[in-house]
């Protein structure tokens, strides 16, 4: 129970359902800060008092349980690490499968709990293979995409009373239910990045060296202040003033973390048709090498582009009927048939 | 079973007297600083049960400042008492180490806002004090010493503390106690410890939240912390609330704390659990302690684990240390007592009332093995 409305409405939802739920805040930062300051941040001692009051509302004990090392040291150490290799990790995926449905699902399973229920805007469905991962019916709030890390053993252990619900209707049933949090805004961003300013918060970590901004043939033609702070795709901010032959954008195409280079090129050069993908993980029956019609989806709230997918034994690979343009390594491809998440895996290769 | 309460150290059920004599005084009329009619009847029932708990506490009644926490009169005696010293020249405070974080806080506050030079006091592997360090401290470095600090007994392990040879170690230097788990469980005065302050609480011997008492030697000024209509003495200031005044007088007059019965009920506890739980030991196990507290430490467990469990099988304890942001840190008195983190955050309080029975005791012991195992299997995972 983060102390929002959503993990509010799915706890009273999963008591009336006829579970025997206790509520639990996750303390993730190990010197919390007092307040949050707008939408951004999660977390604070007023998060967990509001969390707190939900679950005295609802009427289920209510825990805190610190987990601020496992998260610094699977969260939020990976999300370093991968920026300085030059990926663009995704946290909340990364929380998702090493905290909510990992460390906090395995101590309740030995504590005699059976599953963890969090207010993620997605669904599950018995099926002759077990229990499936869907597309919450509000697709704008749909949250299947970071949550395509789970395994099948994981989805199992996972309950998303949200699902069915459209999110303005959270808010009016929190509101009828008298929870005082019905209002409270969304929270946005990186939780563990209070600022929201992600490029300054990476440069105060991992500081920043100044290397070459280079074309596809390798001519230098300008400077940047720290390779991790720009993404692929980007077009503003690079501080180019050596204007291309005729006059076209130049967008950032490639990092490359061991020289310190970013690499530019023209709209054309972004343009990706095929994905690989590794650490596949199965929200459902194995992908096989028979390759299957479907969509893939590249960011959280991002389009399902169709593709043609399949499994090569080693790498989960997504050929896309139209080209995408731009796309960083790192990044999570989730695969979906229909609404069902068949899998996920951490993109390692464009074409 | 009902639910089984063994959380009197943190705040103890009402006593009947006590609940009574609160709301027929919260139904008089008078505020007790008024001469008039009303504020007189007020008055004499204030100043009857402030002569009858300072009766218990063996003090002056003119020696009793009514707080509203044991908290708010450590910070008076604390800080009063600093300012006092410095005046004299003394900057040191000297704590023990396992003070409650309401001497422990004002302490490092007037370290960081005031400039004082804090010292805090080890203590041996049982919790009890060293006196042969404060001995050699106030040998070296009496006469900087503003003020020494030291509970009357633990409020995490129960271990009582020689107050006595505090005092006398101390010699002219200004020596308070905080004595809000002691109180109404063991024998305490406080002119036969030649104490110069000590703190009460009545909600822990069955009287109302929100009433404390500093008991401050007479004639002696320190400054306010809180300033108005100078009420208690001019240290304290605020309108005397006679309800929970007159129901803490009731509550130190039922004498209802069977000390020899409560603990053997205790010791009965502990044994049993030591013997189901064979690397489980209680903390100060061979040292004078209160009757109603056991600390017992469960090796490969969380506290904060097996607090949830033990409450889902209606069993209410503590961890016995700080939360801070409501999460489970390593308790500073059991690592004064040389546990490292881990085993500082492997550890319950259980702490009896005169309201538990044997066949609680016995229920305990039903569901704790199955508590430890799953709380073991909890930090395996």
């Amino acid at each position: 129970m983060s102390g929002g409305v959503d993990s509010a409405v799915a706890a009273a939802r999963a008591v009336e359902a006829g579970h025997d739920v206790i509520g639990v805040h996750l303390a993730l930062a190990a010197n919390p800060q007092k307040y949050r300051s707008g939408a951004r941040g999660c977390c604070t001692i007023e998060d967990s008092h509001d969390a707190r009051r939900a679950a005295d509302v609802i009427g289920i004990p209510f825990y805190i349980w610190d987990m601020a090392q496992e998260f610094h040291d699977g969260v939020v150490e990976n999300f370093l690490s991968e920026y300085s290799a030059g990926r663009t990790p995704n946290p909340c995926l990364r929380c998702n499968e090493k905290i909510k449905f990992a460390a906090v699902l395995d101590r309740a399973r030995a504590m005699g709990f059976d599953g963890v229920v969090t207010g993620h805007y997605a669904n599950t469905r018995e099926s002759e293979n077990g229990k499936t991962l869907h597309r919450a019916v509000d697709h704008s709030k749909d949250q299947s995409y970071v949550l395509a890390v789970l395994t099948r053993e994981q989805i199992d252990g996972a309950i998303f009373p949200l699902g069915d619900t459209e999110k303005v209707d959270i808010r009016k049933e929190a509101e009828a239910r008298g929870l005082a949090v019905a209002q409270k805004p969304d929270s946005h961003d990186i939780c563990f990045v209070p600022s929201g300013d992600n490029a300054s918060w990476l440069h105060d970590r991992l500081g920043s060296e100044v290397g070459p901004i280079v074309d596809q043939d390798g001519k230098k033609i300008g400077e940047h202040k720290g390779a991790y702070t720009y993404t692929i795709g980007q077009r503003k901010g690079l501080g180019l003033t050596v204007p291309t032959a005729d006059g076209s954008p130049r967008f950032v195409l490639k990092i490359e973390p061991v020289t310190n280079t970013v690499v530019v090129g023209s709209r054309e050069e972004l343009a990706i048709s095929k994905i690989w993908g590794e650490r596949a993980i199965w929200c459902g029956p194995d992908v096989t090498s028979d390759k299957k019609r479907g969509f893939v989806q590249i960011r959280a709230h991002g389009s399902a582009l169709d593709c043609t997918y399949f499994f090569d034994g080693s790498n989960l690979i997504a050929e896309l009927d139209e080209p995408l343009l731009g796309l960083a390594t790192g990044q999570a491809m989730v695969i979906y048939d229909g609404d069902r998440v068949v899998g996920s895996a951490t993109i390692c290769k464009t074409e | 079973m009902n639910s089984v309460y063994l959380d009197h150290a943190a705040t103890t059920p009402i006593l009947a007297d006590a609940l009574s004599a609160f709301t027929s005084q919260a139904s008089k009329l008078g505020n007790p600083s008024s001469l008039h009619t009303q504020g007189r009847a007020t008055r004499k029932d204030l100043e009857d049960a402030r002569e009858s708990i300072a009766k218990a506490a063996g003090c002056l009644s003119s020696e009793i400042i009514f707080t509203a926490s044991g908290t708010e009169a450590n910070n008076i005696a604390l800080k009063g008492l600093f300012w006092l010293g410095r005046k004299n020249g003394r900057n040191v405070v000297v704590i023990s180490a396992i003070e409650h974080h309401a001497i422990l806080d004002p302490a490092k506050w007037l370290v960081e806002h005031e400039g004082a030079e804090l010292i805090e006091l080890p203590v041996t592997a049982a919790g009890v004090l060293d006196l042969n360090f404060l001995t050699d401290l106030i040998n070296k470095r009496g006469d900087e010493i503003a003020v020494i600090s030291v509970m009357h007994s633990n409020n995490e392990t129960g271990v009582l503390q020689p107050i006595a040879e505090v005092v006398k170690l101390a010699g002219d230097i200004p020596v308070h106690s905080d004595a809000v788990q002691s109180f109404g469980k063991v024998a305490l005065n406080y002119q036969e410890l030649g104490l110069f302050a000590m703190t009460l609480s009545a909600h822990k011997i069955g009287g109302p939240l929100g009433i404390g008492v500093l008991i401050l030697r007479r004639a002696v000024e320190i400054p306010a912390l809180l300033h108005g209509g100078g009420q208690e003495r001019e240290i304290r200031s605020g309108t005397l609330n006679a309800p929970a005044i007159v129901a803490f007088a009731a509550a130190v007059s039922t004498k209802s704390y069977d000390a020899t019965n409560i603990a053997k009920l205790r010791d009965d506890f502990a044994q049993r659990v030591v013997a189901q739980i064979p690397d489980a030991f209680v903390n100060g196990a061979d040292v004078e302690r209160l009757p109603g507290i056991v600390n017992i430490t469960f090796p490969r467990t969380e506290s904060d684990t097996l607090l949830l469990l033990l409450d889902s099988e209606k069993v209410s304890c503590s961890t016995g240390s700080a939360c801070s942001a409501g999460v489970h840190r390593p308790s500073h008195v059991l690592m004064a007592m040389g546990h490292d983190d881990i085993s500082a955050q492997s550890s319950l309080r259980f702490s009896f009332g005169p309201s538990n029975t044997a066949a609680e005791v016995d229920y305990v012991l039903s569901v704790l093995p199955g508590v430890i195992q799953r709380g073991r299997a909890a930090v395996a995972s």
